[in-house]
């Protein structure tokens, strides 16, 4: 089994549409002008470079225009009275001519490819960087209203498409337009009358083109439709299929299934066909309008003496003179998909960035142990890790508050555990001192300072972090422990690993440090990922922390496991956690239960259960949170 | 590739037609500048008699003054001759891409048709192997990418082929002499495209491996974003970003770069033989042994042979390109389902629900030199016992449980329910008799009611609320303003895990089966609604045999039964209160959860 694993089943659902060009999706670009501009600004950065394929184009066109009109006298000289010798002479020297016309043409037509090839790479290259770098400085906010596929299919169709747009269709619709404004030049010159009958079947395929086109988006849009069933049906039933067998309905998903892919079958027949039809229609067009201009050229001929050669080269115009237009409309429509891509592209390189307008950063102390708050008038306030949020106000959408009035105060070194349901709001308050996102009112103090004040990133260094979804990097183990602190040496990591609990497993693992975590640590258990988030959290050695704590989804042994290292690293910090556990919470200075976004009770362990209220029915298991 | 063509049934005289008529548009569209060439020499020209093949069934038909009018006649005899072939060719044509679209759609129907149908026999130890995403993307992508080959392929390796042979023939039938060029320069060309496919093939592999990496780098950022910004790592990740960019980049033009050369050779190539026919050609015609309309319509057979030849190489890399598809397509095709029905089955026993695991050895890859998942496993379940079992991750709960269904076949020893062995009963018959709720559990697109139907299809509504009720679910379904008809979306998002397992387990009561597994399927919900539904289990379902797996120890306390399973075999046996008191990883893992969770 050797196929491309990465390939998500959304893909199959965009492009799956297949058969025929890329008459289906047209997607229509919504500020076509503007997006233009800013994308050849991508092109444009040689100024140069794109004069030189400019110039390659012209001389391209000129040579491919000018050969085929050097046929005329070419093959009049051919039948003309002159002497036999002269005529062999003529012959070979416009041979020649012609060779030299064509090597030019086809040195200038590799130039401008390979020239236009390196733009066009350079610029995507410089497109993906800035979109990776806008992406960078989102807020989370952003992150959490569009999905991952959303943005990323910014980077996989977008950016391939646009790409492509400009590697190709850009060049070949200005190649294409030139060479058929020749084209049109040159025929008219040789014969008007001829090319009236050419006119008319340009006028003619166009025509057959909007029919057939208007029909195949029509048959399209209903084989997407379909498609998007069977696609999903078949994601449906493949999943659960284990289900399906379980409850023996294998016979009701195959009917089920037969349905819509007859009906995808119907669809697709007619979105295929119509599409295809626009080939053969428009070429044996042209063939009508290469046999009539042979007879009308033959009449003209008999009559009023068209020479020849001219009938020659016009009938050899005339067979050519499709594909330019072919490639123009082909092109144009890339063009048009990509430009809607690179209009959605623009869309996330315009949100709006994370606010930092924070002056107070982080500094070492004089001892180079100790941190300090860097004011901007040079003064410094030792580091201290003294939290406060201070009647904070919080919702993700206007008019749906999540938080309200929260009040928590967190002296340097204390323990202060959240505990509600799920959806109460804890995760949210630690996002909230991480500056996540921004509040909506009250303020939150960092050893007195607010937190808006502080430079985002010295903050978020003073923070450490242990999120209940671990997540790591394609990587080796060392690598993933090391992110905590880039400079860290393998000695600290390791010392890291180890206060964390998890030195002994690693140690086990296949290349010990170096071996490699591949997709998101698929290869480690759940238990093994979070100790390398503990490890990781430990080796940045932040003086608060904030951890989200593991659930029950992880059997008990090893979550215990997990507790020791969690709690190795709560050790003398001010720590805000995310309690699931009993003994973390009965430890905790401050205890803060959470409901519907606000703080219902607060107190020691001791002291809630003295009230008798919501933590106690908790405590003694007659309630439990769903 | 070729084993997939046997799909085709149905559609074979559409597969057939279509390369058929094919045939006829590319040798009616050839025909036209032999035409063309009588136009000028006999028409203008005069210098050749009209031609016999031409002349004698126009004379039939009554056109006698071929020549008249100075030719006249003639010219205009000719073209409409060609016109009427033009547009039999548009004909033809179009026809030929209606057969060609009702042809592959056609083979993709039916090949989707049987690997949906494969799959439904597969049996869970083949779902495994091949995993799900994987047998996805052979029924979307493979398939789609099958079908467009093909569609391709019935019409271009026809046309392609035909174009070249009939070209030629027609150019030998011109003038032998002139149709050597073309020897010379054909090959060359054919060679130079060759070459560059082949340099262009490895360099845009290295350019798609680029781009995957760089996707994946991507995806991982969006995915850890939080990770990211928590340990203010933007700067660091831009920068790796911007080195596998730069890598994309130059991997990027070096294969572009490559494979651009392809236009200027083929453009070069038929410049050079039309320089070369015009010189040689110009020279016959100048010596008088070729007519100058000859020589107007070899020009145009080259264009067509050197075309055909480039077309042929675009279908042959399409078509290597499908085989990889083609590959895992049959994959799937040729994979026996390693379960099937007894070729006798036993008499079926009555249903009382009664379970026993005699010597039970079990592992997945039976073949394999791996360690036993299970190894020898003796335990007997009585009809209506209330059965719990526990024990760590990885030990092979979920393994034993799904031996009973009959999802996986033991590797040694027997499986017996209600005193048949399980692999000599049909599968629909015994899976019929167990309700299971699996540890991953899925609802489907469709309303709660069409799930819960997933039980029993001719299910009452009256039956459905009794389940629903039983597991606890009747009170959150109404309290939606559709009630049972609320739909489910896919993927079952809009319920939360609770509810979702509430729903699985009213699904598998709805089919009052004599056994009823539940596989870790209570741990989204809460205790109080737990305690519930086991009271539901005890008052209403007092004949069912209830098998559960639970990580809570307050979960199995209650239970008739407790297995604890360590590494590989049952290490303990009996009530709460009898372990408690033996079994030394049962206190353990009570010890563990004393200090227990506050939430989940």
């Amino acid at each position: 089994m050797n196929e491309p694993k990465k390939q998500k089943f959304k893909t199959a659902e965009t492009k799956g549409g297949g058969g025929g060009p890329r008459h289906g999706g047209f997607q229509k670009p919504k500020n076509t002008k503007q997006t233009v501009l800013r994308l050849l600004k991508y092109l444009t950065a040689r100024k140069g470079i794109l004069v030189l394929v400019f110039a390659c184009l012209l001389v391209d066109t000129l040579a491919s225009v000018g050969g085929t009109y050097l046929l005329r006298p070419m093959l009049n000289g051919l039948v003309s009275d002159a002497a036999v010798s002269e005529k062999l002479a003529s012959l070979l020297r416009s041979c020649l001519l012609l060779f030299g016309l064509y090597v030019c043409g086809s040195a200038a037509t590799y130039a401008q490819a390979n020239l236009m090839a390196r733009l066009a790479q350079n610029a995507a290259n410089h497109l993906r960087r800035d979109l990776f770098n806008a992406l960078e400085s989102l807020p989370l906010s952003y992150f959490d209203q569009h999905t991952h596929g959303e943005l990323m299919s910014r980077f996989t169709n977008d950016a391939d498409s646009v790409s492509f747009a400009m590697e190709q269709s850009f060049v070949n619709l200005v190649s294409n337009t030139l060479l058929f404004v020749g084209y049109v030049a040159v025929m008219l010159f040789t014969s008007p009358i001829l090319f009236l009958i050419t006119a008319v079947m340009l006028a003619l395929n166009m025509l057959s083109f909007k029919v057939l086109g208007g029909r195949s988006r029509k048959h399209f849009r209903r084989q997407q439709a379909a498609l998007g069933q069977v696609n999903g049906e078949i994601q449906e039933v493949i999943e659960g299929l284990k289900v399906v067998k379980a409850f023996t309905h294998e016979d009701e998903a195959i009917s089920e299934f037969d349905e819509l892919n007859q009906a995808y079958r119907d669809a697709a027949t007619d979105a295929a066909f119509y599409s295809g039809a626009i080939f053969p229609v428009s070429a044996n067009l042209n063939s009508i309008g290469y046999a009539v201009t042979a007879v009308v050229g033959g009449l003209l001929a008999l009559v009023r003496g068209f020479d020849i050669g001219g009938l020659g080269a016009y009938l050899l115009y005339a067979r050519q003179i499709g594909r330019p237009l072919e490639g123009i409309s082909q092109q144009l429509t890339a063009l048009l998909s990509a430009l809607a891509g690179a209009e959605r592209i623009f869309e996330v390189m315009d949100a709006k960035p994370e606010v930092n307008e924070g002056k107070v950063r982080l500094g070492c102390g004089l001892d180079n142990h100790s941190w300090v708050w860097i004011k901007p008038d040079g003064s410094t306030v030792p580091l201290r890790g003294d939290v406060r949020l201070e009647h904070v106000d919080f919702s993700y959408v206007e008019g749906k508050p999540v938080l309200t009035d929260v009040n928590v105060f967190a002296k340097p070194g204390q323990k202060i555990a959240f505990v509600g349901s799920t959806g109460a709001g804890k995760t949210t308050i630690t996002n909230l001192i991480n500056r996540f996102y921004e509040i909506n009112g009250g303020r939150i103090t960092y050893d007195g300072i607010d937190v808006r004040d502080i430079e985002k990133d010295s903050l978020r260094q003073s923070l450490g972090a242990v999120l209940q979804d671990t997540h790591l990097f394609t990587g080796t183990v060392m690598d993933n422990i090391r992110y905590g602190r880039l400079d860290a040496t393998d000695e600290e990591c390791i010392a890291a690993a180890k206060s964390a609990n998890a030195h002994s497993f690693i140690r086990r693992l296949p290349d010990g440090y170096n071996t490699m975590v591949t997709g998101d640590g698929a290869n480690l258990s759940q238990g093994q990922r979070q100790l390398l988030a503990i490890a990781r959290a430990a080796v940045a050695d932040p003086p608060v922390m904030v951890l989200d704590e593991a659930t029950s989804s992880i059997d008990t042994r090893t979550e215990q496991y997990i507790q020791r290292g969690m709690d190795a690293l709560m050790e003398g910090r001010t720590v805000f956690v995310i309690a699931h556990r009993l003994s973390t919470v009965r430890n905790a200075n401050c205890i803060v239960v959470i409901e519907h976004g606000q703080i219902i009770e607060k107190g020691t362990h001791e002291e809630l259960l003295a009230q008798k209220g919501r933590y106690y029915l908790l405590y003694t298991g007659q309630n439990k949170l769903d | 590739m070729r084993k997939l063509l046997r799909y085709v049934r149905g559609y074979g005289a559409a597969a057939i037609l279509a390369p058929l008529l094919m045939f006829f548009e590319t040798v009616f569209q050839l025909i036209l500048p032999r035409l063309m060439s009588e136009v000028i020499d006999v028409g203008i020209n005069h210098d050749a008699a009209p031609n016999e093949n031409l002349a004698a069934p126009l004379r039939a038909l009554g056109v006698t003054d071929l020549m008249g009018r100075d030719g006249f006649n003639y010219i205009l005899a000719i073209g409409i001759i060609m016109v009427t072939l033009a547009l039999l060719s548009i004909l033809v044509g179009v026809l030929s891409f209606r057969f060609g679209a009702v042809a592959s759609q056609g083979l993709g129907y039916n090949l989707r048709r049987a690997l949906f149908n494969r799959t439904q026999e597969f049996s869970f130890a083949d779902i495994d192997q091949f995993s799900s995403a994987s047998l996805i993307t052979r029924l979307t992508n493979d398939v789609n990418n099958i079908q467009q080959t093909f569609n391709m392929g019935l019409r271009m390796l026809v046309r392609a082929p035909v174009m070249m042979i009939v070209a030629l023939v027609i150019c030998f039938s011109i003038n032998a002499k002139l149709t050597i060029v073309l020897f010379v320069v054909v090959p060359l060309m054919a060679f130079g495209i060759a070459m560059i496919m082949r340099a262009a093939h490895k360099l845009f592999e290295t350019f798609q491996k680029r781009i995957d990496g760089l996707n994946n780098s991507v995806q991982e950022n969006l995915i850890a974003i939080r990770v990211v910004k928590a340990f203010v790592r933007e700067g660091y990740e831009k920068t790796k970003f911007a080195r596998s960019n730069d890598e994309l980049r130059d991997a990027g033009i070096k294969a572009v770069t490559t494979v651009v050369l392809m236009q200027p050779i083929m453009m070069l190539s038929f410049n050079v033989s039309l320089v070369l026919v015009l010189y040689i050609g110009g020279r016959f015609v100048i010596h008088g042994t070729l007519l100058t309309g000859e020589l107007y319509s070899f020009i145009s057979y080259i264009t067509n042979i050197l075309m055909s030849v480039m077309m042929l190489a675009f279908t042959l890399l399409t078509l290597t390109r499908a085989r990889a598809s083609a590959d895992r397509i049959n994959e799937v095709l040729e994979h026996e389902p390693n379960l099937s029905d007894p070729a006798v089955p036993a008499e079926l026993p009555e249903a009382r629900g009664k379970v026993e695991f005699r010597g039970v050895s079990f592992k997945y890859d039976a073949s394999g030199s791996g360690d036993d998942v299970l190894h020898k496993i003796d335990l007997t379940i009585e009809p209506g016992e209330f059965v719990a079992i526990v024990g760590g991750t990885g030990v092979g709960k979920s393994s034993l449980v799904n031996l009973i269904p009959r999802f996986y076949d033991v590797t040694d020893g027997q499986v017996l329910v209600d005193g048949v062995d399980v692999r000599d009963y049909p599968i629909h018959a015994l899976r019929e008799r167990i309700g299971m709720v699996l540890q991953k559990n899925v609802l489907f697109t469709g309303t709660m009611k069409e799930n819960l139907l997933w039980g029993k299809p001719d299910a009452t509504d009256a039956e459905i609320e009794r389940a629903a009720r039983d597991a606890q679910a009747y009170d959150f379904i109404m309290a939606r303003p559709e009630g049972f008809d609320t739909e489910i979306e896919q993927g079952g998002v809009n319920v939360s895990g609770g509810q979702k397992q509430r729903l699985c387990i009213a699904r598998a009561m709805l089919r009052h089966p004599s056994i009823l597994i539940l596989d870790d399927s209570t741990s989204a919900v809460d205790s109080a609604t737990e305690a519930a539904i086991r009271k539901s289990f005890s008052e209403n379902l007092k004949d069912t045999t209830v098998i559960i797996i639970a990580q809570r120890i307050s979960s199995v306390r209650y239970a008739d039964k407790i297995v604890v399973l360590e590494d590989d075999h049952v290490c303990g046996l009996g009530t709460h209160e009898e372990l408690v008191e033996s079994c030394a990883v049962y206190q353990e893992i009570c010890n563990s959860q004393r200090e227990g969770a506050i939430s989940e």
